[in-house]
């Protein structure tokens, strides 16, 4: 048995340890340099888990099986709508929402009714669930000693008090460091992840214990219990359970935003949004670890204890012990304790800022002491009202859990718990994503909820407890049938958590709606609804100047600010404000909307945003927007966004306009420059033929003595050279018709095979003339192609005249072949002569360009033989292209598409 | 990323709620496949989860 001294020593020495890593963390904070990774807060939100998981999960897998899974997959669904968290955090940091009743009540209006119904819920529901936490700690305590009074404390004085009082003053320590609610605990939120390592390494040892320890690993113990008629049911799913798995699911997945200690972590603790990038996987990696074990443990302990065994939630616990591993029984009472105390720290400092903000400051702002007292720094007041309230919940929960002991009102409170902060889902999420949710609305919405919550949930715990009679769940209320609490309106079928939630989600989703649409809001929540729902989209600082209108004196606000957030505090944030602005010094500040928003901001993070409100107005004197004007800021402000939108959309099409404009005008300059070229060169083609013909001419008109034999050479080669100008101007004339598109084609069947040798025939005696060897490889007929005979001759004519031009006299030799090739006539025409280099090939195709060296050569050709060919060519959808390598030969190709079958 | 996330979020629900888990009965090697088919779809949606999550950009 362990020494009751010895297990104290080690709950002290770890409880030491918290407290030292909690102060590393605020250390570090303080110097700047902050601990908290993306990792330490993925591991924060396992503060989820509480000792309702550490030693309850065993103890519903013994009697549901697997259904148990359902509280932890729940949220590992609702984090993977990772949108919904940052508009949450997002909303949350712009206006300095401190916990999730101010969240709510900021969003309507800034409502101090709402935040202090929101608040009672979550006290109601959440006290009980501090007790159950106490009671874990206890129990463990009781199964470690063997139930035997270790004699170490007096009578007066329990372990469980004692433990409750370290936390509370853990908790007065690191999680009222700040007035500034807003403000993060740094140190609190590392010591939160670092019981949440301890509690899954405790979790998981005793889990390989008892799995591969006690028994022949995962299969061997679930080959055990399936020989157990009684246990084989926990092995499978029961299709009966699909509505409450289901409802469970749905519970979990709002708890693990709604419960205040997770609003606590997730959003009011985040350092920086870029971390849930790392959550949304490593929590859930984290609930899916401390979970594989649970059903071994379960099995384990009911088939070493017997099924009829006592206590099933302390099997963890029992299970080491049993087998004399006591090292491993401290470590998982530790692993406990650490499940416990972690939830009750965040859970009271949510609560108490709760309590504070949104009970106590509403009721103290009213009274006359606080008003007497004008003049004072209500700052340590603050302060001390929040490490009351801690004292006063955990106090609470301590008297709870002696006053119920094992009342089934204490056992089953974590997803009576759960039901109680779903309550919050309707407004919550209706206040995030719909503007007509109205205050009048949300109070309705709540409160039908809550009321039907406690009358199908809370009061039949009371009832199974024998706290009060129970004669409104066996009968109904006043004998009426339809009013049983557990299956209202006759409701049967479902258990008590699901029935609970389908009825109270219904009343408050119903009641919320419905009062929404048929109340107006006043300006201060139409304005509000539009900050959080557009949170996104909006330039807020500048609509939320223009929704405020009035005068102030810079003295009165400072004065405010310096009574809630202390002088010094008030200075350093004034001071960063007039930076902000552009002022050297703050006293000079203008006195503007933009201050007061300022002002205002500053005191919400301190007193919640609705007492922030009413302090604000208190100092000022506002001038009352009627709800049409301030919907006609905001929507002139959206109209505002709308149209800076479509200007920015017209000014890109203008640029892209422009982009293509100035291209244009390049492309027109190019074509420009180039129609001066080809006019140059043009003259300048037609100049050389008549200057031969001009000094012929000249030499025979100035010397009629001339032999008669020069005077024919002379006239022979005036008359060439004539005939070479009239082709070059044919030529030009049918480049110019070709471009602009003004040729005139005949359309019609043309026997390309034909064209070829009428081709060759035309040209034959010139071939014979050079003796160069033409042959053709075509066939008999066809291939018959839709096109213009006389065009198709003409480029013919062209490629077999280049040829001949090029090959040398005696060894030359051109081939024409014809053939058809997928869809395609392939003619070509292919030579021996010298061949053209890669760059040649692409340049005689261009205007006036020739093959050959046209410096030294006489001009061989008109050079727009070839760019009339390609254009015919294309013209019937073909193309024209030359393969040739130096010294290797040309071959001209061109090809013609064949006319589409059946058509 | 966050509709990709959104999506697993929402393809996990019928995956992981009847009548879908109705299906999976007997063993494998001895262990209940129920408990692998809970197990690793959950782990599943986790990894693709960090695979998004963790994505650079």
């Amino acid at each position: 048995m362990l020494s009751g001294w010895f297990v104290a020593l080690v709950a002290s020495a770890y409880v030491g340890l918290l407290f030292a890593v909690a102060r590393y963390g605020d250390a570090r904070a303080d110097a700047g340099r902050s601990i908290i990774s993306g990792n330490v807060y993925a591991l924060s939100l396992a503060v989820y888990c509480t000792s309702w998981t550490f030693y309850g999960s065993v103890g519903r897998a013994t009697s549901g099986g697997l259904s148990f899974l359902t509280i932890y997959i729940g949220p590992t669904l609702m984090l993977l709508f990772v949108g919904v968290l940052i508009k949450m955090l997002r909303i949350s940091k712009t206006y300095r929402i401190t916990s999730i009743a101010d969240f709510i009540a900021s969003r309507y209006g800034k409502s101090q009714l709402l935040a202090g119904l929101v608040t009672v819920i979550a006290v109601i529901g959440i006290v009980p669930y501090i007790a159950l936490q106490l009671k874990a700690v206890s129990a463990s305590l009781a199964v470690l000693f063997g139930q035997v009074d270790a004699g170490v404390l007096p009578w007066w004085l329990d372990s469980t008090l004692l433990i409750a009082a370290a936390l509370a003053l853990f908790t007065v320590l690191f999680g009222t460091r700040h007035l500034d609610a807003t403000e993060r605990h740094e140190g609190m939120v590392a010591a939160i992840a670092f019981e949440s390592v301890v509690k899954l390494v405790a979790f998981l040892a005793v889990g390989l214990f008892v799995t591969y320890g006690m028994f022949g690993g995962l299969a061997d113990v679930f080959q055990r219990a399936a020989a157990v008629p009684e246990l084989s049911r926990l092995l499978q799913l029961d299709a009966m359970q699909a509505g409450s798995w289901a409802s469970l699911i749905l519970l979990s997945a709002l708890a693990i935003i709604l419960l205040p200690r997770q609003f606590q972590i997730i959003v009011v603790e985040n350092v920086d949004e870029s971390h849930l990038r790392r959550a949304v996987w490593l929590f859930p990696l984290y609930l899916l670890l401390i979970n594989i074990f649970v059903l071994p443990i379960a099995l384990g302990g009911l088939l070493h204890f017997g099924a009829q065994s006592g206590y099933a939630d302390t099997f963890v616990l029992t299970l080491p012990m049993a087998h004399g591993a006591e090292a491993l029984a401290v470590l998982v009472f530790i692993g406990g304790l650490s499940a416990a105390t972690g939830m009750v720290i965040v859970e009271t400092i949510a609560l108490s800022t709760m309590v504070c903000n949104d009970l106590v400051m509403p009721w103290l702002l009213r009274s006359t002491w606080i008003n007497a007292q004008k003049r004072n720094d209500l700052s340590g007041l603050l302060i001390g009202i929040r490490r009351v309230a801690i004292i006063l919940i955990l106090l609470l929960g301590y008297i709870y859990f002696r006053v119920a002991g094992e009342a089934y009102a204490l056992v089953g409170i974590g997803l009576i718990s759960f039901a109680a902060v779903a309550q919050f889902a309707p407004v919550l999420f209706g206040g995030m994503y719909w503007k007509q949710g109205t205050r009048a609305g949300a109070v309705a919405g709540l409160v039908a909820g809550f009321v039907v919550w406690m009358y199908t949930l809370l009061l039949p715990s009371f009832a199974k407890s024998g706290w009060i009679g129970n004669g409104f769940v066996e009968h109904g209320l006043f004998g009426v049938d339809w009013l049983r609490a557990q299956s209202l309106f006759g409701l049967r079928g479902m258990d008590a958590i699901s029935h609970s939630l389908w009825w109270s989600l219904l009343a408050n989703f119903g009641a919320y709606v419905v009062v929404s649409l048929n109340t107006r809001p006043d300006a201060l929540e139409a304005g509000q609804a539009e900050r959080f729902v557009d949170v996104f989209r909006r330039a807020h600082r500048e609509t939320d100047s223009l929704l405020w209108r009035g005068q102030a004196s810079l003295g009165e606000l400072v004065r405010l600010l310096e009574r809630f957030l202390g002088p010094v505090r008030a200075a350093q944030q004034l001071g960063a404000y007039a930076a902000m602005r552009g002022v050297d010094n703050w006293q000079r500040l203008a006195v503007d909307a933009d201050l007061v928003q300022f002002a205002e901001g500053e005191l919400a993070g301190a007193i919640g945003s609705a007492s922030a409100r009413v302090m604000v107005a208190s100092v000022t004197q506002e001038e009352d927007l009627g709800l049409e004007e301030v919907l006609d800021i905001l929507d002139e402000a959206t109209q505002v966004r709308a149209y800076s939108k479509e200007l920015e959309a017209k000014q890109q099409a203008l640029e892209v306009a422009t982009a293509e404009l100035r291209e244009a005008n390049e492309r027109l300059r190019e074509l420009d420059r180039m129609k001066d070229d080809f006019i140059s060169t043009v003259t300048h083609e037609l100049r050389t033929p008549l200057t031969s013909i001009r000094a012929l001419s000249e030499m025979l008109h100035e010397d009629p003595r001339a032999d008669l034999a020069d005077r024919k050479r002379f006239l022979g080669i005036i008359v060439s050279e004539a005939e070479r100008l009239t082709r070059l101007i044919n030529q030009i004339l049918d480049m110019a018709k070709l471009e602009s598109g003004r040729a005139e084609w005949t359309t019609a069947e043309v026997d390309l095979g034909n064209v070829a040798r009428e081709a060759m025939d035309s040209l034959g005696q010139l071939y014979r003339d050079k003796d160069v060897a033409l042959s053709g490889e075509i066939p008999d007929s066809g291939p018959v192609v839709m096109a213009d005979r006389d065009r198709l001759v003409q480029v013919m004519i062209n490629l077999l005249s280049n040829a001949v031009k090029f090959v040398a006299t005696g060894t030359g030799a051109v081939k024409v072949t014809v053939s058809t090739d997928a869809g395609m006539v392939r003619v070509s025409v292919a030579d021996n002569g010298p061949g053209l280099t890669a760059d040649e090939c692409s340049v005689i195709f261009e205007k006036f360009r020739q093959g050959g060296n046209t410096m030294t050569d006489k001009p061989q050709g008109t050079g727009l033989g070839l760019p009339i060919s390609r254009q015919i060519v294309e013209y019937f959808g073909g193309a024209l292209w030359v393969e040739s390598q130096p010294g290797a030969g040309a071959n001209f190709i061109f090809t013609v598409p064949l006319p589409a079958a059946d058509e | 990323m966050r509709q990709r996330l959104a999506a697993i979020g929402l393809a996990g629900w019928p995956l992981l709620t009847f009548p879908l888990l109705g299906l999976p009965e007997g063993n494998v090697g001895g262990i209940p496949m129920i408990y692998l088919y809970l197990f690793g779809v959950w782990g599943g949606l986790i990894g693709l989860a960090a695979w998004i999550g963790e994505r650079k950009g």
